[in-house]
């Protein structure tokens, strides 16, 4: 089954909650179990409506505050396509998990609330939905009936985002928009007829129409060694597998590859997954390859195509979303995580903040602080094999740990 | 002769990176096997992300002693099959020791004392990573939990302060002490593994199949009628109905469901149709709507 992830981001003003409960529930989705479970405490708690943020909103905290404080999943299906939605808070202080939940995204839902037209809160997710490059996005406009579905109202906040979008250094992005009452349940799944003079496709439609192939970046062949398989039996007494993923392209058996840092040649041997051999591989499948030279690869080494290397270095320039309450500062230390492979990082310059509401850059700034995101300069304690993050997602992004903690602090895009 | 091209399924794909990741970073992972189907899938995604060579590391099951005696005979003849180590741990003991207290009366479950256990088989073998087939789509509290979810030498787990996941990048890092509980997959539904089992062909105790069984029936659920394990009040009518079992935890707390599946495509046309989630069917998440967070925190899968 093909699946689609996809991040929306919003508050529950916005009616996100109640557009990803008719979504659920006009798709079937909501069991009967779950179903009486939100209409129970919906009455419990004397609403006149069925909060579907009860269904999504997972931890006490949560429940109690009426917030979403972390990354939610939710997950269903039509006939064509399984859908997991990544949903995070759209508040200042959740841009972290917005940029968590909008990284593993294939396409992505940003909500307006028709009578607020675009506010600060879709300036930023329109700005995290351009940083990490996701190319579907769908502008929903929702609360249309208490617009009196007014074409002017829709067509001016399409101007603005519009506008927005020209303004923005990504220029691959699909924008959609759709004029929708997620309460009423026009056009989310069923096509509305309060809104003659929109001619394009429900919600649903869209989502279950959008072509997994296209979405997904097409780049160079990049496949980081996981783990080196080594059977040691009888009957496998010399197979010697690397075992990984494959990143941006093909792989086939016959291809001329470097194993990198080390730049030495080899040519595929065979492609195994479990027990069949392939003549090729497609981008996104964890398979096992072996090589015709008996060559020295480990774990964190990357085979790529003789023609296609990445670049070998130990400095990066990245612009980096901060996640820890303890701020970045030059001249620290953190560990780095590049894909499979970890070096030691010394922030050498942190050069400006970038404000997310498009309102231009704040240099030479003395820290970075949580939910900020900046550009900064830094060394590592070895080479990396890079890319940058506009040719190759995976291979241009890395984590930054903090060693005194473990923690995860920072996500980087490599520019 | 080999084939031609292969793309394989994103979600089987980032399960077995996943696998791959574990045995990278940690000294000593376990998988944690309980017989049930999400575990199955488990081993054979185990299999598929190391093959030719075996998987390299045990098996561990943490018996209540109330599991239904299929999937102990099911459990004993996989692990044999695969040569894999095979490490049982016993709720039983515990109770004996007088550890922990065993609940009485009508609700009465061993299925909380399995944390206890747990924890003490962490630490007596030194486990840094234990796999289990927890998925997100099961419950809302394990809907926020992280593929790398750490823990504390409690067994905690603090969900206010997890560590964001990023693209398919896995911190496993930790202090000593700690260890890392890791969900292969997270991000697969129900059906998904239904179909997936179909698919491969993979073998799975019997109570999944619709079958006869003597129940009998309390609050709109249908009990196994074992009155050795399962508390039942004499009024409570013991009858021979045609059953499957859509989760097998312990019979104390899984209910059944009226069936006529009796093999896995009907199986997956049931799921498909069903109204009713799979967890509807286990009384240990209705003892409050926070009742899995809660136990989460305190060192529960």
């Amino acid at each position: 089954m093909k699946v689609l992830k996809i991040a929306t981001a919003g508050s529950v003003d916005d009616g996100k909650s109640t557009l990803i409960g008719r979504i659920l529930y006009d798709t079937k989705s909501l069991t009967d179990d779950k179903l009486e479970a939100i209409e129970e405490k919906s009455r419990q708690r004397g609403f006149d409506y069925l909060d579907f943020s009860l269904a999504t909103d997972g931890l006490v905290a949560e429940r109690e505050q009426g917030i979403t404080i972390d990354v939610a999943h939710i997950y269903f299906s039509t006939p064509s396509k399984s859908f997991i939605i990544a949903d995070t808070p759209g508040h200042i202080e959740y841009t972290r998990n917005m940029v968590t939940g909008a990284s593993t995204a294939q396409a992505s839902i940003v909500l307006i609330d028709a009578r607020n037209g675009v506010v600060e809160q879709t300036y930023r997710h329109f700005f995290i939905n351009n940083l990490l490059r996701i190319k579907d996005v769908v502008i929903a406009v929702n609360k249309m009936d208490l617009v009196d579905f007014s074409e002017e109202k829709f067509n001016q906040i399409k101007g603005e985002i519009e506008y927005l979008a020209s303004k923005s250094e990504y220029k691959g992005q699909n924008l959609t928009f759709i004029p929708l009452s997620a309460l009423q349940g026009d056009n989310v799944v069923e096509k509305s007829e309060n809104t003659p003079w929109y001619k394009g496709e429900t919600l649903m439609h869209h989502l279950e129409r959008l072509d997994l192939d296209d979405i997904d970046d097409v780049s160079q062949t990049r496949f980081p060694v996981q783990t080196v398989i080594r059977p040691k039996t009888e009957e496998y007494h010399d197979f010697r597998g690397y075992a990984g993923k494959i990143y941006g392209g093909n792989l086939a058996v016959g291809d001329e590859v470097a194993v990198l840092p080390s730049q030495t040649k080899s040519k595929i041997k065979s492609i195994n997954f479990f027990d069949k051999e392939f003549q090729e591989a497609k981008r996104g499948s964890s398979i096992t390859v072996t090589l015709e030279d008996n060559v020295n690869v480990s774990r964190g080494d990357m085979l790529v195509k003789v023609t296609e290397e990445p670049k070998i270095t130990k400095q990066l320039d990245a612009t980096i979303c901060w996640m820890d309450k303890e701020p970045l500062q030059a001249s620290q230390k953190y560990y780095i995580k590049h894909g499979v492979n970890d070096a030691q990082a010394k922030i050498t310059q942190l050069s400006s903040i970038i404000k997310t509401d498009f309102s231009g850059i704040e240099e030479n700034p003395s820290a970075l602080e949580l939910n900020q995101i900046g550009d900064i300069q830094l060394k590592l304690s070895k080479p990396l094999l890079v890319d940058s993050y506009k040719d190759n997602k995976s291979n241009g992004s890395f984590i930054l740990i903090n060693p005194k903690t473990n923690s995860t602090v920072g996500v980087g895009f490599i520019r | 002769m080999s084939n031609k091209t292969i793309q394989v399924d994103a979600l089987e794909s980032e399960a077995i990176y996943i696998f791959r990741e574990v045995v990278a970073q940690f000294e000593k992972p376990v998988l944690l096997f309980s017989g049930g189907k999400d575990s199955i899938t488990l081993v054979r995604l185990a299999q598929k992300a190391f093959y030719p060579a075996k998987i390299p590391f045990p098996l561990m099951h943490i018996d209540t002693g109330h599991n239904f005696p299929e999937t102990i005979e099911f459990r004993d003849r996989l692990t044999k099959e695969l040569g894999v180590e095979l490490i049982v741990r016993n709720v039983q003991d515990n109770i004996d020791s007088g550890r922990v207290k065993e609940e009485t009366g009508r609700y009465a479950s061993r299925n909380m004392l399995q944390t206890e256990t747990l924890l003490d088989a962490i630490e007596e073998f030194g486990f840094d990573a234990c796999i289990g087939g927890a998925r997100r789509d099961e419950e809302k509290a394990r809907a926020k939990e992280r593929i790398f979810s750490v823990r504390d030498d409690f067994g905690q787990w603090d969900e206010k302060n997890q560590r964001p996941e990023v693209f398919d990048m896995l911190n496993g890092r930790i202090d000593l002490g700690q260890n890392v509980r890791v969900f292969p997959i997270s991000n697969w539904t129900e059906l998904d593994v239904w179909s997936y089992i179909e698919q491969e062909g993979i073998e799975i105790p019997s109570i999944y199949f619709a079958h006869k069984r003597k129940t009998f029936v309390r609050d709109g659920m249908i009990w196994s009628a074992d009155d050795d394990v399962v508390y039942r009040d004499e009024e409570e009518e013991v009858v021979e109905r045609m059953v499957r079992f859509r989760t097998v935890g312990d019979m104390s707390c899984t209910a059944a469901v009226l069936s006529d599946a009796v093999d896995i495509v009907k199986v997956v046309e049931e799921i498909r149709d069903s109204s009713i989630s799979e967890r509807g069917a286990r009384i240990d998440d209705k003892r409050s709507e926070a009742a899995m967070e809660k136990r989460k925190q305190q060192g529960y899968f």
